[in-house]
């Protein structure tokens, strides 16, 4: 039994380790950075994952009690990477997308990101309440 | 035994990582790149913190892991947000 721990253990610590490493050579190896948007999303999460439950699956051999700090973390991060993914998308579709090669919406408005005002029938509170001051020119 | 020897390379493997994000860091082309690479360095450091806890045998490790989780999110989003709409809370 404990020796199947520890090789399980060692497993998870080898996966996290390469996960986290491919994740970091694919920043460097990929070319257009929506390409490079994948890696801290998905390699690097699931290489961090595995360390946290490494960690949990060691105290636990050790007879020290295990800890549900680690899913904590775990869950949070695999909660976060999506948003922070989402808002660096929209981040590059701002600032360096022409929009003339983006494709129809469907709708009347232009694209969330792209708009001044937002689409009428959803009002937002903030710019409602104050007019915006316009980033476009920032761009 | 072996537990240690594969720590030993885990640590080594997500510090090598953080090496090739300081690189990408030096050489990004774009300011989105260098937001993504920020956080990317935030995931490997909890990484770090973890694995050294467990080769030291510590637990208070955690808490730095969730401060570090938390002030990492919140920070990409700021700096997301800045860029996107010139103001952080608006």
């Amino acid at each position: 039994m404990t020796v199947l721990a520890e090789y399980t253990i060692a497993a998870l610590l080898i996966l996290g380790g390469v996960f986290g490493l491919v994740g970091s050579f694919g920043l460097l190896k990929l070319q257009d950075p929506m390409q490079r948007l994948h890696v801290p999303t998905k390699a690097t999460t699931i290489g961090v994952g595995a360390a946290l439950i490494a960690s949990v699956l060691n105290l636990l051999r050790l007879g020290q009690g295990g800890s549900w700090h680690e899913f904590v973390i775990t869950g949070f991060l695999l909660l976060t990477a999506p948003l922070s993914a989402l808002f660096l998308a929209k981040t590059h579709l701002l600032r360096t997308i022409d929009r003339n090669i983006l494709p129809k919406t469907g709708t009347s408005g232009t694209w969330a990101t792209l708009a001044d005002q937002p689409p009428p029938g959803r009002p937002s509170p903030q710019t409602a309440a104050k007019p915006q001051q316009s980033l476009r020119r920032r761009r | 035994m072996i537990v240690s020897t594969a720590l030993t390379f885990a640590l080594g493997a997500f510090g090598l990582a953080m090496a090739l994000n300081l690189i990408r860091l030096a050489t990004a082309p774009t300011l989105t790149d260098r937001i993504l690479v920020v956080d990317t360095m935030t995931v490997n450091v909890i990484a770090i913190i973890v694995l050294y806890g467990m080769r030291s045998g510590s637990v208070l490790n955690f808490e730095v892991a969730i401060l570090f989780a938390l002030t990492g999110f919140v920070s990409t989003v700021a700096f997301c947000k800045y860029l996107l709409r010139g103001s952080i809370i608006e």
